[in-house]
């Protein structure tokens, strides 16, 4: 069978999954989200915690929440890994250094997962058990709440709440994410993924190291995480042994983010709403993968940071998906990746992380764009614009443009100043349009929450350090809070009736609108400094 | 909004240390319980493990490909496709491979000159492993048609690449010399 036939299988299989489970787990999550019964487990944690989960949530109140918890969350994950070396597991790996430990700190809190450390020589495995695994599911938990109050903003009417961020954050938790994770975690041992609480293993007389893997593996890829247990990520055979745990592994990146659009529709009582954003978010993911799969089987060297189990197309499939989505993981170096190539998971990033986007921050910045893309279509027909039978006034656009800027500001504020910086020429792996892109990257990465490097640049100087957990708090928390502001506003509002004049946002019309909103975004804003970096290199 | 700000964070620290007793001590003790049953204890504990694969020396083995990582560390070369330092590089891989091999440089496939992502690649592509087979028959003392038996015995495919197992490949024909 041909590298192309192969590609095609593994690609149909993985949407074939998909579209089993879409209907029955996207209408789970809806109840999750709008059940008013509570689990005995549930019931335990907010008693213990001490939380009202009958009390609901002013938007304000509710970003407060969100950034209380993340709080604490980087404050915790620092001292855990400031004390490492008294925690069991640790082998003779001592307290990670503070600006490192810093990054980690905010990078996982963040759910960005950058990693500035090598796993197998700094981090014990109980820092990443009860700390790194502990963010990669509540970080992926508070995206999920953040989507559902916005959700809410829209479904709800004359209303001043938006629901209790506590009760969304651990029903998230305990009734989508943990399950799921324990299931594919001993799934993932079954293809040969790794469970062991050892440094390493000799194999034919070198020791490899290893690593309580699967559940760590398991949650990364549903949270849309993408933290390696293990330095080469999901290139390392002991976190990706064969094609088939490679194919579980993009299923588990996507199956939250893309599942949420079923879940929207069936919350707004309109499903039609949710396939148009599926539709948006596939043709454009379709697309990505078209190019990146092209170029990289036309490069120079393809194999070069691959592994030949996955070869090119099973190589492409998860650059596109782990791109697409917040996750970061990778099973193939990106950067070797040809111009074209690495440049497609660049702007993967670029367009926001939306296609179809981290779990939860996927479906909440798509219906940000969407807010854009009507207010851009009201502009032009001289008409107050409306999405989902709420006015889209001053308060709301200024909010949906907050949280749409944030992650340009600072990504180009933050490369355009280590572009300069005296110290980041020794910091780059390639030199000329490579090596910006390595920067570029790195910025993308972090403002993003995404992860993923172009990982020949050494980021543990000071500058990176902190510049790029700057990056990664802002690109996080400043459109977390003016998504709740939006929500906030909308729910406020009573629901206008559909009139003649209301342009449906069902069809293809909204559709094109809203994807040439993605793409006219990030194209104004990045294409000068793409023709510097990835564009300059493929044109060589 | 201070005090708001600061309830919040104090209730947070609350669920966050519920929370982490439940996602981070017992999850993981529950996939590290469950994978001691029969079956999955093997793979859990990477016990003679064929997924990974380092360079042996000597030319009675067959060679992985290049790797970039430093043991017991995992890792790649992050060379841009471009990089003119890293042509050299290639250049002198394919040059080593065809001498040790006795064939000239074309006959030298991309994988047998490119780091793997990880640097512990256990694979080679078919065409890689044929170019070997008549010097690790030579050196090994296995005959030639046993040695190509026993590549195509480790020989998969579908749904990864067409692929042979060095690893696996190499302890077949250390017992095999035996």
């Amino acid at each position: 069978m041909s590298s192309t036939v192969a590609g095609l299988v593994q690609i149909g299989l993985l949407i074939l999954a998909l579209a089993v489970v879409y209907r029955p787990f996207g209408d789970y999550m809806g109840r999750v989200y709008t059940g008013t019964k509570h689990t005995r487990v549930e019931r335990a944690i907010y008693r213990v915690a001490r939380i009202d989960p009958e009390s609901e949530q002013r938007w304000s109140t509710y970003a407060l929440g969100v950034l209380g918890f993340s709080f604490v969350g980087v404050a915790l994950l620092y001292v855990l890994q400031r004390v490492q070396s008294l925690l069991p597991f640790a082998y003779d790996r001592g307290a990670v250094p503070p600006g490192m430990a810093f990054n980690t700190a905010i990078s996982f809190v963040t759910n960005t997962n950058w990693q500035s450390y090598v796993p197998e020589t700094v981090m014990g495995h109980t820092v990443q058990m009860a700390g790194l695994t502990v963010q990669n599911f509540v970080s992926a938990a508070v995206g999920m709440a953040v989507a559902v109050a916005l959700v809410r903003g829209f479904v709800r009417s004359k209303a001043d709440r938006l629901g209790n961020f506590w009760v969304d954050l651990v029903r998230g938790t305990t009734r989508v994410l943990l399950p799921i994770a324990f299931v594919f975690a001993i799934v993932l041992v079954a293809t040969g993924v790794v469970m062991s609480l050892k440094a390493g293993v000799s194999v034919d007389g070198q020791t490899v190291a290893t690593a309580p893997v699967a559940s760590q593996e398991a949650i990364k890829m549903l949270g849309t995480n993408g933290g390696g247990a293990l330095n080469a990520n999901s290139a390392h055979p002991f976190e990706n042994p064969n094609a088939w745990s490679n194919l579980i592994e993009v299923f588990l990146i996507l199956v939250i983010p893309v599942s949420l659009t079923r879940t929207f529709g069936t919350m707004v009582g309109n499903r039609r709403q949710g396939y148009v954003l599926l539709g948006v978010m596939g043709a454009l993911w379709s697309a990505m993968l078209a190019v990146i799969w092209a170029a990289e089987a036309s490069g120079l060297r393809p194999l070069e940071g691959k592994e030949i189990r996955f070869g090119i197309p099973g190589s492409a499939l998860f650059a596109n998906a782990t791109t697409g989505t917040s996750t970061g993981a990778v099973n193939a170096m990106h950067d070797s990746f040809t111009g074209l190539g690495g440049g497609g998971a660049l702007l993967n990033m670029l367009f926001g992380e939306m296609t179809p986007g981290g779990v939860g921050t996927g479906l909440y910045s798509i219906l940000v764009m969407a807010v854009i893309a009507m207010f851009l279509a009201g502009l032009l027909v001289g008409r107050t614009p409306e999405y989902l039978g709420k006015k889209l006034g001053r308060k709301e656009v200024t909010a949906a443009a907050v949280s749409i800027l944030a992650m340009p500001t600072v990504l180009l504020i933050g490369a355009g100043i280590a572009a300069v910086l005296p110290s980041t020429g020794a910091a780059l792996n390639n030199p000329g349009s490579h090596g910006l892109s390595e920067i570029l990257y790195a910025y993308a990465s972090a403002s993003n929450n995404n992860g993923s490097a172009f990982a020949g640049i050494t980021v543990t100087n000071d500058w990176f350090q902190a510049s790029l957990a700057v990056c990664m708090a802002l690109g996080r928390f400043v459109p977390i809070v003016a998504v709740l502001a939006l929500a906030g506003f909308l729910a406020e509002q009573k629901k206008v009736p559909v009139t003649a004049g209301t342009l449906p946002t069902t069809g293809p019309l909204f559709g094109s609108l809203l994807t040439g909103s993605i793409v006219l975004v990030a194209a104004l804003t990045f294409v000068p400094a793409l023709a510097l970096g990835p564009i300059a290199e493929a044109l060589q | 909004m201070t005090t708001t700000f600061f309830k919040q964070a104090v209730a947070g620290l609350r669920v966050l240390l519920v929370l982490t007793v439940l996602l981070g001590v017992l999850y993981p003790a529950g996939v590290w319980a469950v994978s001691r049953l029969p079956g999955l204890q093997a793979n859990a504990e990477a016990v003679d493990t064929t997924l990974v694969g380092v360079d042996r020396e000597g030319d009675q083995w067959f060679h992985t490909r290049p790797s970039a990582a430093t043991l017991p560390a995992s890792g790649g070369s992050n060379k841009g496709e471009l990089n003119p330092d890293y042509d050299a590089v290639i250049s002198s891989r394919r040059a080593t491979i065809a001498q040790r091999e006795g064939v000239s440089q074309d006959r030298v496939p991309q994988d047998a000159v490119t780091a793997s992502g990880s640097g512990l690649d256990p694979h080679i592509s078919p065409a890689y492993a044929e170019l070997q087979v008549p010097r690790v028959a030579r050196a090994s003392g296995v005959g030639e048609e046993r040695v190509r038996e026993l590549v195509a015995a480790h020989t998969a495919g579908f749904p990864g690449e067409p692929r042979v197992n060095v690893t696996a490949l190499n302890r077949a024909i250390g017992s095999g010399a035996e």
